[in-house]
């Protein structure tokens, strides 16, 4: 990989040493990849503050910088680590205060994360604490190079905000914050950013539970490949594409996707491809659509709901809104709860429009910075859980061990009321 | 003895037991890092431990927490003994990094397809060769 004079230098040790460690680490992963070069970023989103295990040791027995040090560039040296160099933001991480007493999450856990706060948000850090930054003030550019982690945001930036990142790690963004500068590689580059297959969806596409069925397929048969989607699709917003995103980058590791007169570098089918449009087509009818349905619902065995969990990624304020509609003047089963996850700063937002009033009303919660997958917690005793997200239907029953149900936000919030599961497609 | 040329990522030479995957492997959500197992629900090696095996497998899927979780497997002392994989992507390549033990991909042929399980393999990570011995 060939280094320019200021990345030569950093390298070097002319920023100190933990810029250099940075560069030693963009140089080792850089190398890996195949990179020829980097290329500047002021647009980092990366975590840092989450009490996992390893951090927590990290930071009973040496303190931040050194966990920083350790996690966030996988180096073995002692340093101070400096403000960052680039704006960088914080993504979705451990659950905070507004959850003590109502999840299991361990108080011991929220402090430390505090404390990374108070730790970090000098430095530079700017404390989203959502999976969805561009929900709440980080909205990159087209054209514009990012690093980012989390595979929803990333898949979201490139293909609907016409960014360019990769699906960074958390050592890459860590170092990307105190250099600026990440691999130019992979979705950085004009060549890597046609599509590669074409998927049509013969059946249609109009709602949010079916754009995350569909996703769920595409991810799966693409794997890691840029899908052009096309068929009878109707007019998507936010969040069913952060839906349709985050479940090609469930079952499989979708980054870019086009949807031919939606999504920015796709003003055509042809544009979408670079020129040629491939001779095969992969559909998407009611057969794929039925096979989906079924293995997001082949976990769950008992109909009666212990937990609803909405928000997977978070939900925007709309969907708190619709929530709040549904649950207005009912009462949530006592033996099952729900909970809404959301960017704080949209929290705000619904308890100033009174959705969070009735939601609680109603027995519900709206909690925020987090989702029991991140933070490893359901309400205690859950063994059944229901929820309009194909990645949380996903990812939940491996993390936490509990069956789980999937379907529409009526649904979900039907079972939320009654206790019973009584989905269909 | 069959020989696989590739391109080393993370230097050293290791020998040992090879554990193939046949599918993509999620990190986060797909390993326990306590534990050095997969525990993707309907993986084919849901439940079987990696830790100390030559991880042989397509490619990285899912949460861009892969490479922390497999850092983690690091610093929890449950890593793989190397890592041998079919195809780059930013979260094996920044993974195999973090987790620093010898790897190797970009192979003239699928190691997935050419290595069983079971099988005694020596990892190259400086020359970016692996060998399958007593084949």
């Amino acid at each position: 990989m060939r280094l320019a004079d200021d990345e030569k230098a950093m390298l070097d040790g002319a920023e100190g040493p933990a810029v250099a460690a940075a560069m030693d680490l963009l140089v080792r992963y850089g190398e890996a990849l195949g990179a020829e070069r980097l290329c500047n970023v002021r647009n980092v989103a990366g975590t840092m503050t989450q009490p996992t295990p390893a951090k927590t040791k990290l930071v009973r027995e040496h303190g931040w910088h050194k966990a920083f040090a350790v996690i966030n560039l996988d180096s073995d040296g002692d340093f101070e680590i400096p403000h960052m160099r680039v704006p960088t933001c914080q993504l979705q991480h451990g659950f905070g205060e507004d959850a003590l007493g109502v999840t299991p999450y361990p108080a011991e856990l929220v402090r430390i994360q505090q404390d990374a706060e108070a730790f970090y948000g000098p430095r530079g850090v700017n404390i989203l604490a959502t999976c969805t930054p561009y929900q709440v003030g980080n909205l990159p550019v087209r054209g514009e190079h990012c690093a980012w982690m989390e595979s929803s945001a990333v898949v979201y930036a490139n293909s609907v905000l016409g960014a360019r990142t990769n699906c960074e790690g958390t050592a890459s963004t860590g170092a990307a914050s105190l250099t600026g500068k990440i691999p130019c590689w992979g979705n950085h580059l004009d060549e890597n950013r046609y599509g590669t297959h074409l998927i049509e969806a013969t059946v249609p596409v109009d709602s949010f539970r079916d754009w995350g069925m569909f996703g769920y397929f595409v991810g799966e048969v693409v794997q890691e490949n840029r899908p052009v989607v096309t068929g009878a699709l109707g007019q998507p917003d936010l969040t069913d594409l952060k839906h349709f995103g985050a479940a090609t980058a469930s079952s499989g590791g979708v980054e870019l996707y086009h949807i031919p007169g939606v999504t920015p570098e796709a003003p055509t089918l042809e544009a979408a491809f670079g020129g040629t449009v491939p001779a095969e087509k992969i559909v998407y009818g009611e057969r794929e659509r039925r096979r989906v349905y079924e293995a997001l619902n082949g976990q769950g065995e008992s109909s009666d709901v212990d937990f609803v969990l909405l928000g997977c990624p978070h939900a925007s304020l709309d969907q708190i809104a619709t929530v709040a509609r549904l649950l207005e003047g009912r009462r949530l089963n006592p033996g099952t709860e729900l909970w809404i996850m959301a960017p704080r700063a949209l929290r705000t937002m619904a308890d100033r429009s009174g959705y969070t009033e009735i939601i609680e009303r109603a027995g519900g919660r709206v909690l925020t910075d987090s989702c029991p997958a991140m933070s490893r917690v359901a309400p205690k005793g859950t063994r059944v859980f229901a929820t309009d997200s194909a990645k949380q239907a996903h990812y939940l029953p491996a993390i936490l061990g509990i069956e789980a149900w999937f379907g529409t936000l009526e649904e979900c919030v039907d079972a939320a009321v009654t206790g019973v599961w009584r989905g269909e497609l | 003895m069959i020989e696989l040329r590739g391109r080393g990522i993370v230097p050293g030479v290791v020998t040992g037991e090879a554990l193939v995957s046949h599918e993509t492997i999620s990190g986060w959500g797909g390993i326990d890092p306590a534990t050095g197992t997969i525990i993707e629900r309907r993986h084919e090696l849901c439940g079987v431990c990696f830790t100390g095996k030559v991880l042989v497998f397509p490619g990285a899927k899912g949460s861009s927490g892969w490479s922390g979780f497999f850092q983690s497997t690091r610093l929890l002392g449950t890593a793989p003994l190397a890592m041998v994989f079919t195809k780059v992507s930013t979260k094996s390549a920044l993974g195999a990094v973090v987790t620093r033990v010898p790897a190797v991909t970009d192979f003239d042929q699928d190691p997935v397809e050419v290595i069983r399980t079971g099988d005694l393999v020596t990892v190259d990570g400086d020359r970016g060769i692996v060998i399958v011995h007593n084949r």
